[in-house]
């Protein structure tokens, strides 16, 4: 790479021809505000839009001040960042944006963590000399998962770039222009009606409270008001890895104990574990591989394989609205989000004797496509929802600060049981890699019946969008794929389709960029991926203390079976643990 | 209530657009000058044929819909069988364009950018058509009318509705 030298105010750099003037900002130690831009390099993602110009400098020879966002350096460069003419621009450039800005922070669901907000608190904003008369005034659109509300929308167009760049889903774009600009799905439908996967990155990445989640945090608190109700809760692998962030612990921190016992002070009668039913989860889907394996290996032709998983709603989302006729090739078994919801309703609800109509089940997910799922027609009976209430873990992070319950002080406990028990295979759900990595410890010890010495399959954790294990186990070869984020998933799906020239025999598949762990529900990142790899440590390090480490060795999912279950896709399970898929039409 | 004019979502006009689409080197880049032939195909571009040409020219539908909402020469909604437009260049509109379209929006009772219901007449303002001379400029179909016909609108539509009940 060749290098160029530039100067920032005064201050000598060489850095690589390619880089842009924030760049080399970067490098001097010099922060220049930004709004649009995002790099999320690792996810594949740079939004390069440019568009707010809250990043203009000035450089030496050029009569307009430019974009340091998005202008390449050039040798000799000089560049000014802070004299009066670019702080005045950049505080026009402010004053313009805030003057069609809802003044509403103290009500806005991302007051605290908007970056237009916080970019009002570094210009130190007293006043605004421009009145805008033109606010926008865009209908409100409102799903189970996601509120828009584009009279917020700062046009920085990050959703845009995420939704179709990194998603290859497709479902916003910008539409018509100037006042009336702003973000919305095709036609103008409602995100409901759309292709929208309700997979949250766009929520994760919106710098501003345009796009948000659907709050139920105060159902949650009604139903724990309410004495005739039983209610339950139970909780994602990747909330207890990031839900501390939000009490000022270090990314990585795993507070599952503290966590519990919030959960406690909070009132829910049983605290459970969504580990177990990961674990669940994974008795069903290894059965379900292995038999598909036997029947190609008797040479039975059209066997329904590669294998999909199926615990990501918004994966399952996107299957079945952009590849319909691949619908035969998920496993069917449900996410275990409403496994736990449904063995809650009849196998718990048998045994400490209450009906279901009185309990409820709260689900305190990483995921804003969970709430979605919850509300699917077939996970009811007669109207009453298998999982009720779901929140995203930064809901419930508000939930304890609302609840006057000091965090950092807590004792640690642990879940109830039995539905609290959990295998470390049960913990790596919540990172790429992680499910299928689960499914192997176990289906390897039952193709062998021997105990595996080392259940660490490295070859299926990383980083990059697709990657690929090859087995072999016995005289079997098997091939797996792992795919995170839905253009990853995309990608792999369009290679199936062209005939499966790798012989894949499972993938695996997560709507979100590294998984759960980097879910629409987590608390915000600002585009700092470093979190995220932190996270994703953190979850490795649950799994690696844990004394039972595969999903069939666990007791309490052991007993279950025997109990209530009866076997792996035998008919109990099957009626309770499975499910089935629906093409879907939309734009 | 049914629209009275066609509305020709036939597929031969399919079949037009996509010997386009097969005939152009690459379809990168080509989003606009596409939507330019399906309009002009079509008469004007519904959403069957914005998800047709995302599918052609493999983009999602909602990029399409972003550019089509973008350029307001785009219209969704067919036009009418006489298409009006007023210039609202700066010449015209010095002389009075607001007042001609306001004009025509009362006496057809719709606004700028919509068809009358029973599918006749079709309204909307362009920029300047180059005949600043004759300002306030109106455009009917192929017909320009100029100032001398500025007070005259009721005369014109009246003379239009003449035209087609005669056949
Ligand atoms: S939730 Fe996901 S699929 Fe839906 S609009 Fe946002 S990024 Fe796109
Ligand atoms: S909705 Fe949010 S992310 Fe999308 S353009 Fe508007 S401000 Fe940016
Ligand atoms: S990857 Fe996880 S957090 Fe993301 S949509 Fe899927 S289940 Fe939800
Ligand atoms: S941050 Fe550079 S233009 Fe928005
Ligand atoms: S401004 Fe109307 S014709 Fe030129």
């Amino acid at each position: 790479m060749s290098k160029m030298n530039i100067t920032i105010d005064g201050k000598n750099i060489e850095v690589d021809s390619n880089s842009t003037i924030l760049e080399a900002c970067k490098k001097l130690n010099i922060i220049i505000p930004t709004l649009c831009h995002l790099d999320l390099h690792d996810l594949k993602m740079v939004n390069k839009s440019a568009s707010c110009r809250i990043c203009v400098v000035e450089v030496e020879g050029r009569n307009n001040l430019v974009t340091a966002c998005s202008t390449p350096v050039a040798d000799g460069m000089v560049v000014n960042t802070h004299n009066i003419r670019v702080m005045n621009a950049r505080k026009t450039v402010l004053e313009l944006m805030l003057s069609d800005h809802p003044a509403e922070c103290l009500s806005c669901s991302k007051g605290g963590n908007c970056d237009l907000q916080h970019m009002a608190e570094r210009f130190g904003m007293r006043e605004i000399r421009v009145t805008g008369k033109s606010q926008s005034t865009y209908r409100k659109d409102k799903t189970v998962s996601i509120r828009r509300n584009l009279d917020k929308c700062i046009m920085c167009r990050r959703c845009e770039t995420m939704c179709n760049e990194v998603q290859s889903v497709g479902a916003l774009s910008a539409i018509n222009r100037g006042f009336d600009a702003v973000v919305a799905p095709t036609f103008e439908v409602n995100l409901h009606d759309s292709v929208c996967t309700f997979c949250g990155q766009c929520v994760q990445v919106c710098p501003v409270g345009a796009l948000t989640e659907t709050d139920r945090s105060w159902e949650v608190i009604e139903a724990l008001a309410n004495p005739r109700k039983t209610v339950v809760v139970e909780t994602a692998p990747a909330v207890r890895v990031a839900l501390g962030e939000e009490f000022g612990y270090e990314p990585g921190t795993n507070v599952t104990g503290k966590m519990v016992s919030a959960f406690r002070q909070l009132g829910f009668d049983y605290v459970f574990d969504t580990n177990f039913a990961a674990d669940l989860t994974i008795m069903e889907e290894a059965t379900e591989l292995l038999e598909r394996i036997k029947r190609l290996k008797s040479g039975e032709k059209d066997v329904n394989l590669p294998m999909l998983t199926s615990c990501c709603p918004a994966w399952v989302a996107f299957i079945e609205t952009q590849f319909p006729e691949l619908l035969d090739i998920p496993s069917s078994v449900k996410s275990p989000q409403q496994i736990l919801g449904i063995i809650a309703k009849t196998y718990f609800a048998e045994k400490i004797n209450v009906d279901r109509k009185d309990m409820v089940v709260v689900s305190v997910m990483p995921c804003l496509a969970k709430k979605y799922e919850a509300g699917i027609e077939s996970f009811k009976e007669d109207g009453n929802p298998d999982v009720d209430i779901v929140l995203s873990t930064r809901e419930f992070a508000q939930l304890i600060k609302l609840s006057n319950i000091d965090f950092n002080s807590l004792e640690n406990e642990d879940f109830d049981n039995p539905l609290g028990e959990s295998s470390g295979a049960g913990a790596i759900f919540g990172t790429t890699g992680g499910v299928i990595e689960a499914a192997t410890r176990t289906a390897v010890e039952w193709i062998t019946g021997e105990s595996l010495d080392n259940v660490d399959y490295k070859s299926m954790r990383g980083e990059e969008g697709i990657r690929i294990a090859n087995l072999k186990v016995k005289d079997l070869e098997i091939n797996i794929g792992i795919a995170n984020g839905l253009g990853s998933a995309r990608e792999l799906l369009e290679e199936i389709q062209a005939g499966n020239p790798r012989n894949l025999h499972a993938i695996e598949i997560m709507a979100c960029p590294q998984g759960c762990i980097d879910g629409g529900g987590q608390p915000y990142h600002h585009g700092n991926i470093d979190i995220i790899k932190k996270r994703k440590q953190a979850i490795y390090e649950v799994d690696g203390k844990k004394t039972i480490r595969k999903s069939h060795e666990n007791p309490s999912i052991q007993k279950l079976y025997k109990e209530y279950l009866g076997e792996p896709l035998g008919e109990k399970s099957h009626k309770l643990l499975h499910r089935e898929y629906d093409k879907k039409e939309r734009v | 209530m049914p629209n009275k004019i066609k509305v020709n979502l036939n597929s031969s006009h399919f079949q037009e657009l996509d010997s386009f689409i097969d005939g152009l080197e690459t379809t990168e880049g080509e989003l606009i000058s596409i939507l330019h032939k399906a309009q002009s195909i079509f008469g004007y571009l519904p959403k069957e044929v914005q998800i047709h040409i995302a599918k052609r020219v493999n983009v999602p539908v909602s990029r399409v819909y972003g550019v089509v909402s973008f350029y307001s020469y785009f219209t969704m909604k067919p036009k009418g069988k006489y298409h009006i437009s007023v210039c609202t260049g700066t010449a015209c509109f010095v002389r009075g364009a607001d007042a001609v379209l306001r004009d025509f929006e009362e006496e057809l009772e719709i606004k700028s950018g919509e068809t009358t219901k029973d599918g006749l007449f079709s309204l909307d303002s362009l920029r300047c058509v180059g005949a600043c001379a004759l300002a306030p400029v109106v455009l009917i179909n192929e017909d320009v009318y100029g100032k001398e016909d500025a007070k005259k609108v009721k005369e014109i539509i009246q003379k239009y509705m003449k035209i087609n009940s005669e056949g």
